[in-house]
């Protein structure tokens, strides 16, 4: 158990979120601050992965960005551009 | 006044029984390629007039957003009707969809300022919501190419998507 838990604080990953024909995939995520989060955007239209009052990620078409998790905590997040395309996440401290 | 509404009542009433030609006579795939792209060529006008007229942030941002995915979900149909080998057709919905648009457009040329703004992007919730009830009553379930009706499905959740924008820009403008 402590063992499994040095392993996991001691490295930080990064998990991808491809977004296809306006849809996050997968749509809810586990991570721990420290992740990076990469969307991978496989659609001709730009995206993006905005939390209301929080932080905003522009993801342009046929492209990938990514942010680095800072806070713990349940987010939903959405497209600003296309507010039907809704992805969650839930970030714990390392 | 009489003759405003009574010209919108027939304009609203021709679209409808295009529709409903359409309904009972099932489109083919040439023209509902066709309808769709028609319908985003008109969003990108729509947009372009906005523009032009508007000087309101949240409109002029909407606006270029939606000039931006039309015209990459056109770019889209295009590519695959010259895969597909299709000629797309004209016909009578895209005809009334056409219709209704020029004289939506000519109606908000007469406007300026808070009343354009909120004219083009009421107007936005309502033509989005019309073509996204076309799209699920009508082009996808009548497409025969599995190509086209997944370029649809596409086209369908992307039209949601700027339903639900414009509602939100219209409520900011309140």
């Amino acid at each position: 158990m402590a063992l499994t838990i040095a392993a996991a604080s001691a490295k930080a990953e990064t998990i991808e979120v491809t977004i296809e024909k306006l849809v996050f995939s997968p749509a809810s995520i586990e991570a721990k601050v420290g992740d990076t989060i990469e969307w991978v955007n496989k659609d001709v239209f730009a995206h993006t992965a905005t939390v209301t009052g929080g932080w905003e990620v522009m993801i342009p078409p046929k492209t990938s960005a990514s942010l680095t998790l800072k806070r713990a905590g349940s987010f939903d997040y959405f497209c600003r551009f296309h507010p039907n395309m809704k992805g969650q996440m839930t970030v714990t401290s390392p | 006044m009489l003759i405003r509404s009574t010209t919108a009542l027939a304009a609203l009433f021709l679209l409808s029984t295009a529709m409903l030609a359409q309904a009972s006579d099932k489109p083919s795939d040439p023209q509902i390629a066709h309808i769709a792209y028609t319908a985003g060529v008109l969003d990108v006008e729509a947009a372009m007039q906005a523009l032009k007229k508007s000087k309101n942030k949240e409109i002029l941002d909407f606006a270029k957003d939606m000039v931006r995915d039309h015209e990459a979900v056109n770019k889209q149909a295009l590519d695959l009707v010259k895969k597909l080998n299709v000629t797309p057709e004209d016909n009578a919905t895209s005809k009334a969809l056409t219709k209704a648009a020029d004289e939506e457009r000519a109606k908000l040329a007469k406007l300026d300022g808070a009343a354009f703004d909120k004219a083009y992007v009421d107007n936005e919730v309502a033509y989005h919501k019309q073509v996204n009830g076309a799209l699920e009553t009508l082009l996808i379930p009548s497409a025969e190419n599995a190509e086209l009706k997944s370029l649809l499905e596409t086209g369908l959740k992307l039209f949601q998507g700027h339903e639900q924008h414009a509602e939100h820009v219209a409520g900011m403008l309140k």
